[in-house]
C-alpha cells in the first residue's frame, strides 16, 4: 500500500512538503487530480499517480498546465474535490483559464498548487507568483512547514467550497523539498462521479455574464478578507514592540532568529498564512501596537508595499522596512543567517555571527556542473547535428535535460526562454536572419507547447530544422509519462500518440526518424534535412537509459574500454563527447566500466578504432 | 534540546539524500524535532547534491554559511568546496575517495591532490574524520553502500543524539532485503572508523 494511504490518524510521519500536500488532499477526499510536472512541484503528482493505481482517485498527467487547469476546472464545477499542481512558470501557461475560472468559480473544492523557486534551483526565472493572487482575485495560502502543507491543503478545500472559488497554495523550494514530521488525520472516502448542473448565466462567460460575475468575484473577495482577518489562519505571536511580518519559508528563519537572539519578549510576529486577501484590519491593529516593522519576504516587496499603503490610509507613521535592510533584496532566497543578521541590525540587537574558517588560501577548484548521463542519447544527437551543421548555425533549445547541451564541449544552446519556445523561436530566427537554424525540443515539451510552434512553421513556410529528442519519457522531472509514451511496459492503459504521425499530419514534408546511436546513418539523414529547401523535422528516437532501467526495458550491453595499443591520444572521445564515464589516468583516457552503458557512440567517434567492448 | 545543524554534500548518484532522510527518520523515531532539506531536479544530473538535517529546537530547514555543526562530505573535492558552511568548531567527516568532475577530464581545471585537500581541512576544522568510504563499500561487496558507510561514521562520531541502535532500526525497515546485510556491515565499518 502507498504510504500516504496509511489509515492511522495520529501517527507521525516524516514527509516531504510535497508528500504532505498530497496527504492533505487525500484527507480532504480529493477525487480528481491533474498536473504538468515541474520542479519543485513534481513529487505531488508523482504520489497521486501511484495512489491512483490503487484507489478511486482520478489522476492524469495533462498535456500542459493550461490543459491541466481546464480539465480540473470542469471536474470542480461539476462538484468534485479537485487539485491541480504546477511550478511557478507553469502558472503562466495556465494563466488564461485561471483568470476567468476565478469569475465562474467552482462547486467542488478546487486547490491550485503553485511552487515558486527563489534562487532558481531548477527554473528559468524566479518570478514571484504571489502576484497571481492579486491578478486573479483568488485567495492564497502560504504554509510554512510540512505539517502546515498538509493542514492548509485540507483547509483550502473547505475554504474553496465555502467561497465557491479556487484557492491557490503557494509553496517554494524550501517548503516543497523539506521533510518534517507530519501528524496524520482521517482519510476521507473518494467520491468518483458528480453531476454537472447547467447554468449558462454562471458558466458561459460571454460579456453580459462576465460583467455580473466580476461583481460576484469582488463580493467573494470581501468574504475571503473576513476569513483572512479572523483567527483561523493569520496570527500575531508575542506582544513586544518590535514588529516582524513574515510568510512562507521566511517565517521559520524569523522564528529561529528570535530564539537565537533571545529577543522573544521584545518581538511581535505577524505570521501571514493566508496572505491574500491581506488581513487589513489585523495588519492595521498590529502596526498600531508596535514601534517599527520589519517585513521578511523573499523576492518582491509585496507585503511591504501593501502594509505601507494600509499605514498611509490610517495615519500610522512608524518605520516599515523590508528590502534594503541588511542583505534583504528582491534577489534569490533568504537564509537563516541573513535573516538573523538583518533582524539584529534593524532592531539594534548585539549579535556575533559564528567565526568563519579562514578559507582565503583555498586553491581554485574545478567546477562540477550537472552533465548529461553516460549513454544519454542527447549527447549522440548533438554530436551528429554538429558534425553536419557545424558550430555556426543558431541552436534554439528548450526546457529539459537536453538544455545541458549548453555546456562544453557540446555548446549547442543559443536561446531558450520557456517551454515550447525552441519551435516558435526557430521560425523567428529563420525569418529574421540568413543563418541556418536547428531547434531542439524534447518529446514531452513538444506535446506541451512545441506543436503550436511547428504549426506556425508549416503554415508560414519557415525554413529551418526542428530536432525532436524523443527519449520516451519526461526525463528531467523524474520520468513521468506524456502523450507520446508507450505505457504498456508500465502496465498503464493510455493511448500513445506517435510523434511522427503528428508531424506528418501537420503537413511537414521532410521528416526523418533517426537512431542517434547509429551515428553514420543518423548523419546522412541530418545532411538530407540540411539540404532540404524548407522545413525539416528530425525525430531522434532512443529511450532515456535511466527510464529504460527503471521500467525494465533496458537492454544490457557490454561496457567499452580504451585499447592503449591502438589509442593515439587524439582525444576526440573526450573533446567532442565528454561522457561522464571517461576520465584521464595520467594523460591517457580511460572508461569507467561501471559507468559506461555500452552506447557505442565513443567507439564510433574514435579515429583509431581504439575503443572496444570489454571482454567478458 | 541543543540544536544540531548537519550538512551532507555529495555528487549525484552517491546517495546522500537517502542518508539524510534516514537520519531524519531515526530522529523522528526518537521524538527529536527534525527538519531535512533536499535539492532535487537539474542539479542531480552529475552535479553537486546538498542536503541538510537540523535537529532540536529549530524550524529553518537550511544551514547558512559558517553555521554547520557537522559537515559530511561524500567526496573530498566537494568537502573542500563546502567548507564555507563550516566554522572553527565544525566537525568534518569526509570520504577520501576522489571522483573528479568531467571538467577535469576535458582540461578545464585541475583536481586538487587529496592529501593536500585533507591537510587544508585538518588545519581549519575542529576535528576531521577521514575514511575511504568507497573502499569500505567495495569491501562489503556493495559499491552503492557508500551512504551507509558515511552514515555509520556520522553516528560513530557522536556528534548527534542519535544512537547506532536507533539508526540501524531505521535501516532495517527501509532497506531492500537483498542489500540489508551489506548495508549494515557498511554502516558498522563506517562507524568503527569514527569512534
Amino acid at each position: 500500500m502507498h504510504k500516504l494511504l496509511t489509515d492511522s490518524p495520529g501517527e507521525k510521519m516524516l514527509l516531504l512538503g510535497n508528500e504532505a500536500i498530497a496527504r492533505g488532499a487525500l484527507e480532504a477526499g480529493v477525487s480528481f487530480a491533474t498536473c504538468y510536472p515541474g520542479t519543485p512541484s513534481s513529487e505531488i503528482p508523482m504520489n497521486f499517480f501511484n495512489i491512483s493505481m490503487e484507489s478511486d482517485l482520478y489522476f492524469e498527467y495533462s498535456t500542459n498546465e493550461k490543459v491541466a487547469m481546464e480539465v480540473a476546472a470542469a471536474a470542480a464545477v461539476s462538484g468534485l474535490r479537485t487539485i491541480v499542481t504546477m511550478k511557478h512558470v507553469g502558472l503562466n501557461v495556465a494563466a488564461d483559464p485561471l483568470m476567468t475560472l476565478a469569475y465562474v468559480g467552482v462547486k467542488g473544492g478546487m486547490v491550485i498548487i503553485n511552487a515558486d523557486d527563489p534562487s532558481l534551483f531548477s527554473s528559468q526565472n524566479e518570478q514571484d507568483n504571489r502576484y497571481y493572487s492579486r491578478l486573479s482575485g483568488l485567495p492564497m495560502l502560504e504554509p510554512t512547514s510540512s505539517q502546515e502543507m498538509k493542514d492548509m491543503t485540507l483547509k483550502a478545500f473547505e475554504m474553496s467550497e465555502a467561497l465557491e472559488l479556487p484557492v491557490i497554495i503557494r509553496t517554494t523550494t524550501r517548503l516543497a523539498h523539506v521533510r518534517g514530521p507530519v501528524e496524520l488525520g482521517d482519510l476521507k472516502p473518494i467520491v468518483k462521479k458528480a453531476t454537472f448542473e447547467k447554468n449558462p448565466f454562471r458558466f458561459v462567460t460571454v460579456p453580459a455574464v462576465s460583467r455580473k460575475l466580476h461583481v460576484e468575484l469582488l463580493d467573494k473577495f470581501d468574504k475571503a478578507a473576513e476569513i483572512s482577518n479572523g483567527d483561523a489562519y493569520n496570527e500575531v505571536i508575542g506582544t513586544g514592540k518590535w514588529g516582524i511580518v513574515a510568510n512562507g519559508a521566511c517565517f521559520n528563519y524569523v522564528k529561529d532568529a528570535v530564539l537565537d537572539l533571545g529577543i522573544g519578549e521584545n518581538v511581535s510576529i505577524l505570521k501571514l498564512l493566508m496572505s491574500w486577501p491581506q488581513p487589513e484590519t489585523l495588519c492595521i491593529d498590529f502596526m498600531k501596537k508596535v514601534d517599527k516593522v520589519l517585513v521578511v519576504e523573499e523576492l518582491e516587496p509585496i507585503n511591504e508595499t501593501e502594509l505601507k499603503a494600509f499605514a498611509q490610509e490610517n495615519g500610522i507613521t512608524i518605520p516599515i522596512k523590508g528590502k534594503g535592510i541588511g542583505a534583504f533584496s528582491r534577489l534569490y532566497e533568504y537564509d537563516p543567517g541573513m535573516v538573523r543578521q538583518s533582524i539584529a541590525d534593524f532592531f539594534g540587537v548585539e549579535y556575533k555571527a559564528p567565526e568563519k574558517m579562514d578559507l582565503a588560501a583555498t586553491p581554485e577548484l574545478p567546477a562540477r556542473p550537472p552533465n548529461l548521463c553516460a549513454g544519454c542519447p542527447h549527447r549522440a544527437t548533438y554530436y551528429a547535428v554538429k558534425q553536419v551543421f557545424g558550430k555556426q548555425a543558431i541552436f534554439p533549445t528548450d526546457i529539459g535535460c537536453y538544455t545541458l547541451g549548453l555546456l562544453p564541449p557540446i555548446s549547442m544552446a543559443d536561446f531558450v526562454i520557456c517551454m515550447g519556445s525552441s519551435a516558435s523561436s526557430g521560425c523567428g530566427f529563420a525569418q529574421a536572419t540568413n543563418q541556418k537554424v536547428v531547434s531542439f525540443i524534447g518529446d514531452s515539451t513538444f506535446f506541451h507547447s512545441g506543436i503550436t510552434g511547428l504549426v506556425d512553421a508549416v503554415h508560414n513556410n519557415h525554413k529551418f530544422t526542428l530536432v525532436i529528442l524523443d527519449n520516451g519519457t519526461t526525463a528531467m522531472t523524474g520520468h513521468q509519462i506524456h502523450p507520446g509514451v508507450n505505457t504498456e511496459p508500465m502496465g498503464i492503459e493510455r493511448t500513445r500518440i506517435p510523434i511522427e504521425s503528428v508531424v506528418r499530419a501537420l503537413g511537414v514534408q521532410d521528416v526523418h526518424v533517426i537512431k542517434p546511436f547509429k551515428l553514420k546513418k543518423a548523419m546522412e539523414s541530418i545532411k538530407n534535412a540540411m539540404e532540404y529547401d524548407g522545413l525539416s523535422v528530425i525525430i531522434s528516437e532512443e529511450m532515456c537509459p535511466l527510464f529504460a532501467k527503471a521500467t525494465k526495458q533496458f537492454k544490457k550491453s557490454k561496457p567499452f574500454r580504451v585499447n592503449h595499443d591502438k589509442c593515439r591520444n587524439h582525444r576526440d572521445c573526450l573533446n567532442f563527447l565528454a561522457c561522464p564515464a571517461m576520465y584521464l589516468e595520467g594523460d591517457q583516457v580511460e572508461i569507467d566500466k561501471n559507468t559506461c552503458i555500452g552506447c557505442t557512440v565513443c567507439a564510433q567517434v574514435c579515429p583509431e578504432n581504439a575503443i572496444v567492448p570489454v571482454k567478458a | 534540546m541543543e540544536t544540531k545543524r548537519l550538512v551532507f554534500i555529495g555528487v549525484g548518484g552517491q546517495g546522500n539524500l537517502l542518508a539524510s532522510r534516514l537520519l531524519g527518520e531515526a530522529a523522528l523515531a526518537m521524538n527529536i524535532p527534525v527538519v531535512v532539506s533536499e535539492i532535487h531536479g537539474m542539479a542531480q544530473r552529475g552535479g553537486i547534491v546538498e542536503s541538510a538535517v537540523l535537529l532540536g529546537d529549530v524550524s529553518s530547514p537550511i544551514v547558512s554559511s559558517s553555521e554547520a555543526d557537522v559537515l559530511i562530505g561524500f567526496e573530498p573535492l566537494e568537502t573542500l568546496r563546502a567548507l564555507s558552511k563550516c566554522n572553527k568548531d565544525t566537525v568534518v567527516i569526509t570520504n577520501t575517495h576522489p571522483l573528479p568532475p568531467f571538467t577535469v577530464a576535458v582540461g578545464q581545471g585541475t583536481y586538487p591532490k587529496v592529501e593536500e585537500t585533507l591537510k587544508f581541512i585538518r588545519e581549519r576544522a575542529k576535528k576531521v574524520i577521514e575514511l575511504d568510504g568507497n573502499a569500505i563499500a567495495e569491501e562489503v561487496g556493495n559499491p552503492l553502500s557508500l551512504n551507509m558507510v558515511m552514515l555509520g561514521a556520522l553516528i560513530g562520531s557522536g556528534t548527534t543524539p542519535i544512537g547506532a541502535e536507533e539508526m540501524k532500526k531505521v535501516l532495517s525497515t527501509s532497506t531492500k532485503k537483498a542489500f540489508l546485510e551489506s548495508n549494515l556491515k557498511a554502516f558498522d565499518l563506517g562507524m568503527a572508523k569514527a569512534v
